[in-house]
């Protein structure tokens, strides 16, 4: 798959978005912005800033508070051959859109038998930390998995988001497009020009010979810091992430276990009915009766997310229960490892006060 | 100056004085505080729009129901919920009102009528609702005050509710707190005409707009509208003009995002409610209430920051309800 070039150019996450967003603007007369708060000072953490000024307000404007009917909107204009993004704040928001995304837009080309697309990209920001609490947290993602007809993209690096979103609004499907709150500040090389990441193509981030490591959107950070404290007990793991979901690319994940023998999937999510049994159940039916392995699932904690902050971090997974998850299922469960991490800087230096 | 308004006793200005010192006071510790991030926790103050929440609360019995909004600090005191619970609510404690957590935006107190808020817009706006319905099957004297911004309105759940709740004549009185924004969207750029009053009564409730967030003035429409929706008139709306001072989340100051004209501000700043509450009485009075409510203050702290954490297996506990 296409890897970065050795363009040195750093970006952080949500530079990358901003920057796709533009391109494709100035590309496509079509493609417009719409979302609360979009065009205020904020600029949904820098991913809009200015667009309304460089590409007028009909093309990047706040909308009244009524998500079901400005995905309705959405959809209308996408139909008539527009290409909207319509952004939320919260992806806890986009229960709120469940009717006009489920019902039509992921029905709309099967319905009228390819009489139609909705090319429309949905953007949701999963919240996280100082007390977002049960209404400001939730990743809904495996909800959309559920449905045909959606595609879901989860990219992790600037670089990803970059390709993502270009490749989101390029495609004549509905698309929910989840950002994690804490990647906005994760940096890396992003190529000027504009590029598609690619719908179902997973990245295979490291190689190891022990376990498997599928973690979906932010869970990525610390699935690669989990990997890290394996190295110093001599587990190699193989880290992947998916980044687009939906369509999803079971082939890398099922070709990396059946090289381990071993699958953790770390959800940024809760774990029944979800991503995580998915990918076991996907990898079962690829590998069952051919090749046995152990398998295991992480996410949040069977409840609404607290906000306390000691309750939110038994609510999380992280890099330290990762390792030990994955120490465990190599070593075998009575080994003992104690180790001790800090709290990653994003989250640590998190002040809100949103 | 002096209290025009004969209808309304010494001792109700007093309370009305007090009960928004209260807020006031407990919003600027939260201020003081937040630097230190033992607050951790998204807070939406209410700095600015206390009289319209302690105006209604006074009117209201004790009997009655609230159902406010994340913005919910003024409601929740208005309401006589319990100071050192909300305040170990912030500190994330498990003496708080939802033992840590729910925070700064789910206050809840059940014992005086205080319903738990929700930090999704619009959403209590039905449940008051439904809640004024089984008060009605029940026969019940209570009724339900349902506190919303203006910008809940544009959802479509504001709508359907009003349609409901005067279908069903239900006893329930809307208060929309219009500060003019939400977020930092005026109320100009989200409504193709900006008439809270008239989109109320094209439902068949009657509404009416008080100026100026004034106290006395809310009041004494909230004691009549109550009345009246006690008596079975179904619902009504007050449309109660209301300015925040800070910014829309979190301790910072407004103006620095530069949406609102500094003027704007300044003239509901100058027009401070409490103020001119505190002004109508004696001065040894307000020193007595002022005293009390720092001595009230001083003690919640107190209690936030000894109340030790809940420990970690309480993450799994009223995941469902009990029998
Ligand atoms: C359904 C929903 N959409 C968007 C948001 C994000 N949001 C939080 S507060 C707010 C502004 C609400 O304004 P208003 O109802 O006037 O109340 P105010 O904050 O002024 O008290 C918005 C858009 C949300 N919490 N819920």
């Amino acid at each position: 798959m296409s890897s970065p070039p050795s363009d040195a150019r750093t970006l952080t996450y949500g530079q990358a978005l901003l920057e796709a967003a533009r391109q494709e603007m100035a590309r496509d007369a079509g493609v417009f912005i719409m979302g609360l708060g979009v065009d205020d000072a904020k600029g949904m953490y820098g991913t809009t800033a200015n667009l309304h000024k460089e590409f007028g307000a009909d093309r990047c404007f706040d909308t009244p508070l009524a998500e079901d009917a400005m995905t309705g909107v959405a959809i209308g204009a996408a139909l008539a051959g527009m290409r909207p993004i319509h952004v939320h704040q919260r992806m806890d928001f986009l229960l709120l859109c469940m009717n006009q995304l489920v019902n039509m837009a992921a029905k709309s080309s099967y319905m009228f038998s390819g009489a139609v697309s909705v090319p429309l990209v949905v953007r949701a920001i999963i919240g996280r930390s100082w007390g977002q609490g049960a209404q400001h947290s939730q990743a809904f993602h495996s909800y959309f998995m559920h449905v045909p007809g959606l595609k879901i993209f989860a990219p992790t690096t600037p670089y990803d988001a970059k390709g993502a979103m270009i490749a989101a609004i390029r495609d004549p499907n509905p698309v929910v497009f989840m950002e994690h709150r804490m990647l906005y500040s994760f940096k890396g090389i992003v190529p000027e020009a504009a590029y598609e990441v690619p719908f179902g193509r997973a990245r295979l981030l490291t190689h190891g010979k022990h376990v498997t490591i599928v973690a979906v959107s932010y869970m990525v950070a610390e699935a690669l810091r989990a990997k890290h404290l394996l190295e110093e007990v001599g587990i190699e793991a193989e880290v992947i992430d998916p980044v687009s979901l939906a369509p999803l690319d079971i082939d890398t994940i099922v070709t990396s276990v059946s090289r381990t023998g071993r699958l953790l999937v770390v959800d940024t999510s809760w774990l029944t009915c979800g991503f995580s049994g998915e990918i076991l159940a996907l990898a079962l039916e690829r590998l069952g009766g051919k090749q046995a392995f152990q398998a295991k699932r992480m996410g949040y904690a069977p409840t609404p997310c607290p906000t306390t902050k000691p309750l939110e971090n038994v609510f999380y997974p992280n890099a330290r229960t990762i390792a030990l998850a994955a120490h465990a299922m190599v070593k075998g469960e009575g080994a003992s490892w104690k180790i001790e991490v800090q709290e990653p800087r994003e989250i640590a230096e998190f002040k809100g006060p949103f | 100056m002096k209290n025009n308004d004969p209808s309304i006793s010494a001792d109700t200005i007093a309370r009305f004085y007090k009960q928004i010192r209260r807020i006031r006071r407990v919003e600027e510790t939260v201020i003081d505080l937040y630097p230190t991030d033992k607050i951790k926790s998204p807070v939406h103050l209410s700095i600015g729009q206390e009289s319209v929440s302690v105006a209604v609360c006074e009117a209201l019995r004790p009997t009655d129901v609230v159902f406010g909004t994340y913005r919910g600090h003024a409601l929740y005191l208005a309401k006589y919920g319990d100071m050192k619970a909300m305040m170990a609510e912030l500190y994330g404690k498990a003496d708080g009102c939802a033992r840590g957590k729910a925070g700064s935006m789910h206050l809840v107190d059940m014992k005086v009528g205080m319903m738990g808020t929700s930090a999704i817009v619009a959403t209590s706006i039905s449940q008051a609702a439904g809640y004024a319905f089984a008060l009605k099957q029940r026969k019940s004297d209570a009724i339900v005050a349902c506190f919303y911004g203006e910008g809940a309105m544009d959802e479509g759940a504001w709508h359907e509710t009003m349609n409901f709740a005067a279908l069903k004549k239900l006893p329930v009185l809307f208060v929309c707190e219009n500060n003019g924004y939400a977020i930092y969207s005026s109320v100009k750029d989200r409504m193709s005409s900006v008439n809270i009053c008239a989109r109320s009564e094209s439902y068949g409730i009657p509404a009416a707009r008080i100026e100026n967030g004034d106290t006395r003035k809310l009041y004494a429409k909230v004691q009549s509208d109550a009345a009246a929706i006690r008596a079975g008139s179904g619902p009504r709306v007050i449309e109660a003009m209301t300015c925040r001072w800070r910014d829309h989340v979190g301790p910072g100051e407004d103006r620095v995002h530069r949406y609102r004209p500094d003027a704007e501000l300044n003239a509901w700043i100058a027009a401070d409610e409490m103020k001119k509450l505190g002004e109508l009485l004696p001065a040894t009075k307000r020193a007595e209430i002022d005293r009390d409510v720092e001595a009230e203050l001083a003690a919640a702290i107190t209690f936030a920051e000894q109340s030790p954490y809940p420990e970690d297996r309480e993450i799994y506990d009223h995941v469902f309800a009990a029998e």
